[in-house]
């Protein structure tokens, strides 16, 4: 069986319907166990005292926000190549929620840094990178809704999602290129050195398992989403013609 | 049973509410825009069914 199978609408919406509820039920239960371990179940930090529990928020949201970009990206890349209508709504249907990421991120972040770093918001260049993604998001989000027809947008969309794909890398990796800013360097690391203490991290991987399901989840539920109004546009355009 | 959050209550507790309260919208409206989109292609699709 071929991966190009689920390009077919029919065939995407029958295997998401199957799978949607476990990952929905999975999410939820990541999400709730992980949030209530850190929140109520682990220690206060020796420097950064009870904001510490912020990070079983902050570091999945941003890490969602990057890589709803990235998945973005491969969805556009396939419409490029392939022309597959799934890949292009899938896309369509990821941004909303990369965006909420990236807000979580960006709230989160500044409710973290007043009390840290003694101010809510510095031009620090991962923070920056950050809010050039979001802006990203909405100028993608705007581009769709422009356009009325669905694949002068997606290839639109697609390019703009090619260029935004700098500021997601850049978001990632922006403490490394400039040795500048406020922002600390990677929370999770192979090194276990580096790593974030065993005590936050378990929590922290049960919550970061938490927001990739529900990122999966929404996806799913939300292309289902657009292949229907797409559907129905094109039921409703052929009704008009006749 | 709540933690003692110190001096950090507020940072901490409003990054809890705002994060929760952002996806528990995002997941509202993504349920409620796939039940209408449904329902309006059910209605579309009989429609054109019984037109021919």
């Amino acid at each position: 069986m071929s991966l190009w199978e689920y390009a077919n609408p029919v065939k995407f919406i029958r295997t998401t319907d199957v799978v949607l509820p476990w990952v929905s039920g999975l999410a939820v239960l990541c999400l709730t166990v992980g949030l209530i371990w850190g929140f109520f179940f682990t220690p206060e930090d020796y420097r950064q005292g009870s904001t510490v529990k912020i990070i079983y928020l902050h570091v999945p949201a941003a890490l969602m926000a990057i890589n709803a970009w990235i998945m973005m990206l491969i969805a556009s890349m396939i419409w490029i190549i392939r022309r597959h209508h799934v890949s292009a709504l899938a896309a369509r249907a990821a941004a909303p929620v990369g965006a909420v990421m990236t807000v979580i991120a960006l709230a989160t972040g500044a409710l973290w840094g007043q009390p840290m770093w003694g101010t809510w918001w510095v031009w620090d260049p991962r923070l920056t990178s950050f809010l050039i993604l979001f802006l990203f998001y909405l100028g993608y989000i705007a581009l769709w809704s422009a356009i009325e027809d669905d694949d002068t947008a997606a290839d639109l969309t697609s390019i703009l999602c090619l260029v935004g794909s700098v500021f997601a890398l850049l978001s990632r990796y922006a403490v490394n290129f400039w040795n500048q800013g406020l922002h600390q360097g990677a929370s999770l690391s192979l090194d276990k050195e580096e790593n974030v203490a065993d005590v936050f991290y378990h929590p922290l991987l049960l919550s970061i398992a938490g927001f990739v399901l529900l990122f999966v989840a929404l996806v799913f539920l939300r292309t289902q989403t657009e292949i229907r109004a797409r559907r129905t546009r094109a039921l409703i355009a052929r009704e008009q013609q006749g | 049973m709540m933690p003692d959050l110190g001096k950090y209550a507020g940072a901490v507790l409003s990054s809890y509410a705002v994060s929760l309260g952002l996806i528990v919208l995002l997941v509202a409206v993504s349920i409620l825009r796939a039940r209408r989109t449904k329902a309006a292609l059910d209605l579309v699709e009989k429609r054109s069914k019984r037109n021919g």
